[in-house]
């Protein structure tokens, strides 16, 4: 089911390597493919259940299913050179079991797609979170850090086990280029929690508790997953922004008002509020607003060369960008 | 947001007027590795530090009117490790500690204590902590800061130390090793320093059933209202910084070779408490 005309490749030059985006039509998705685009080096064909609106005219986009049979077809016909996994559904509304089958079988599948048609790179976007907020957590995590999100926060067990599903596979197939990326909470004009959660006003915060956060510009993800995509490069690597700061003062910077709530009575008094559709936020992530989860990025500066490019006020800032 | 900020704004200037010309200048001197908001990245606040030092510094000169030997020992950079006796029920040793490095040398210097990991969970301590400059126990977190070059503070008897009762003053407890692997593992001079009169500042008895009782390692009571260590007593306190000593070796040695090397400077500090304890004419003054 793609639609779009194939733009025929050669012509001048070394060939455009293709490059398969699942969660294409997602915002971020539509960064990253972006940025991509603009890049010579790149073909770019979507893969994403959902429709891609304003998609540029030489992008493909395969409208289907990642389990289905016709997702297999984009990999067997293909001849893809890499596929980023970005695919992920957070949506906290849908069943567990529904995630589950999207999440953990949909990224299952994907990888076996990418063992039998010798795709030789896969990068999937995995998070920061999986490590998880924990008041024992050091500073600064780094990427041999224990998965420990699902602990606390059942919900969260889908990434985790995407995350161990893609480092599985980063050993398994060994002459796979793996890439698996950690960023920590993305802020942009993405319907990801952070964000939204920035865009509240007033913001609810727990009294008493103000922990240090890393945010990082969804632009600077693009460039991540380009750097990513280098010949070479594989492995675990946490992404950072431009600095660690407190939830505070980016509430301020936004010129949010906040509302403090003391954390005994946030919790049944949030999950009241999900259950009646007043709030979209699952009590477990309070967690993030409470205890520290920051990451060490020094080994993908080291290794893959990436450093935020927005600064800190611009990354903070990304949430009001219009649309 | 406007009462806030009003508050805010009226407490930096108090605290402005109120920091004197010595620790304002300390303030603006010490070494800070900040962002654009004036934080590090351990939550460290450069106006949070300014409340700090003038809270800090009137426990040090005029509650506990703290009397400090040794100070040349405090390196004026690099990385340290101040290893001390920990006593007293409350851990204003820590504060003195912290408080001697930043106003007596001559160049401020800032030492992060390591404290213990539930104090995240606890509200306003979970944040306020991290602002002044101390940091969540855990051993990654010492290592980093070693590697940067900054100076911690630990206590190797850990709550064994502050928790233990009257009856046992100036008895060092257990100490860990945990320290001297990562003394080793980054060859970081270990500063030793005894406190004294610490001990004394809420003598205490050890409820053992109550403890048991509340699941807690300790529940001390002290013979003046309200009865549970909550306020200090103002004992004089004198601080012994000693002479740095150097270790080399392997980090991951067996426990008995480590040992060697930690009591060494168990020792060390044993002995200046004695020398303290000789030189105290009384607990008060």
């Amino acid at each position: 089911m793609s639609s779009g005309e194939p733009v025929p490749r050669g012509g001048d030059g070394p060939r455009r390597k293709k490059v398969v985006i699942t969660g294409i039509a997602g915002r971020l998705g539509r960064v990253v493919a972006r940025a991509l685009h603009h890049d010579p080096r790149f073909l770019i064909e979507g893969l994403d259940r959902r429709p891609f609106p304003g998609k540029p005219k030489d992008v493909i986009h395969h409208q289907v299913d990642l389990r289905s049979k016709k997702a297999r077809d984009v990999f067997r016909t293909g001849e893809v050179d890499a596929l980023i996994h970005m695919g992920v559904m957070h949506d906290p509304r849908a069943t567990t079991a529904e995630l589950y089958s999207w999440n953990v079988g949909g990224t299952s599948k994907l990888l076996e797609y990418c063992a039998t048609y010798n795709v030789p790179k896969v990068v999937v976007l995995s998070s920061a979170n999986v490590y998880g907020p924990r008041p024992e957590n050091p500073q600064f995590l780094t990427e041999e850090a224990p998965l420990l999100a699902a602990q606390r926060f059942p919900a969260m067990r889908d990434l985790v086990e995407i995350d161990h599903l893609a480092s599985t596979f980063f050993w398994k197939a060994r002459d796979i280029e793996t890439v698996i990326l950690r960023p920590v909470h993305i802020l942009g004009r993405v319907h990801n929690a952070p964000s939204n959660y920035l865009r509240l006003d007033p913001i609810p915060m727990l009294l008493g508790f103000d922990p240090m956060v890393q945010v990082i510009h969804e632009r600077d993800i693009a460039e991540a997953v380009t750097c990513a995509l280098t010949p070479g490069a594989r492995g675990i690597y946490n992404i950072v922004g431009p600095g660690e700061v407190p939830l505070s003062v980016i509430v301020r910077e936004l010129g949010r008002r906040t509302l403090p709530i003391p954390h005994p009575i946030a919790k049944p008094l949030y999950a009241l509020a999900f259950r009646l559709g007043l709030s979209g936020y699952p009590v477990a992530e309070f967690d993030f607003i409470r205890y520290v989860c920051m990451v060490d990025g020094s080994r993908a500066e080291n290794e893959l060369g990436f450093r935020a490019r927005a600064t800190l006020r611009e990354t903070i800032r990304a949430v009001d960008d219009p649309d | 947001m406007g009462v806030t900020d009003w508050l805010r704004r009226r407490l930096d200037n108090a605290v402005e007027d109120r920091l004197g010309d010595d620790v304002g200048a300390r303030t603006r001197a010490l070494v800070f590795r900040g962002n654009e908001y004036g934080y590090d990245a351990y939550g460290l606040g450069r106006d949070h530090l300014k409340v700090a030092a003038l809270l800090a510094g009137w426990v040090y000169r005029h509650y506990f009117r703290c009397e400090a030997h040794g100070i040349e020992h405090i390196p004026p950079a690099g990385r340290v490790l101040f290893i001390a006796n920990h006593s007293g029920q409350l851990p204003f040793d820590g504060v003195v500690i912290g408080s001697a490095c930043f106003l007596e040398p001559p160049v401020p210097r800032l030492v992060r204590s390591m404290v213990e990991t539930f104090v995240p969970t606890v509200p306003f301590a979970s944040y306020l902590l991290p602002r002044w400059g101390q940091i969540t126990g855990t051993p990654e977190n010492c290592l980093r800061l070693l590697e940067e070059d900054e100076a911690i503070l630990a206590f190797p008897e850990g709550a064994r130390g502050i928790s233990k009762p009257f009856s046992r003053r100036y008895q060092l407890e257990h100490f860990g090793l945990g320290f001297m692997r990562l003394a080793l593992a980054t060859r970081t001079p270990i500063v030793p320093i005894a406190v004294i009169g610490a001990e004394e500042q809420a003598p205490a008895v050890n409820v053992k059933p109550l403890a048991r009782l509340l699941g807690a390692p300790s529940f001390p009571i002290v013979p003046y209202p309200p009865f549970i260590p909550l306020l200090p007593l103002p004992v004089k306190y004198r601080l012994y910084f000693g002479e740095a000593m150097t270790f080399t070796g392997d980090s991951d040695d067996e426990d008995e070779v480590l040992e060697e090397k930690v009591r060494a400077v168990k020792h060390r500090i044993e002995s200046m408490i004695h020398l303290g304890l000789r030189e105290r004419k009384h607990v008060f003054w």
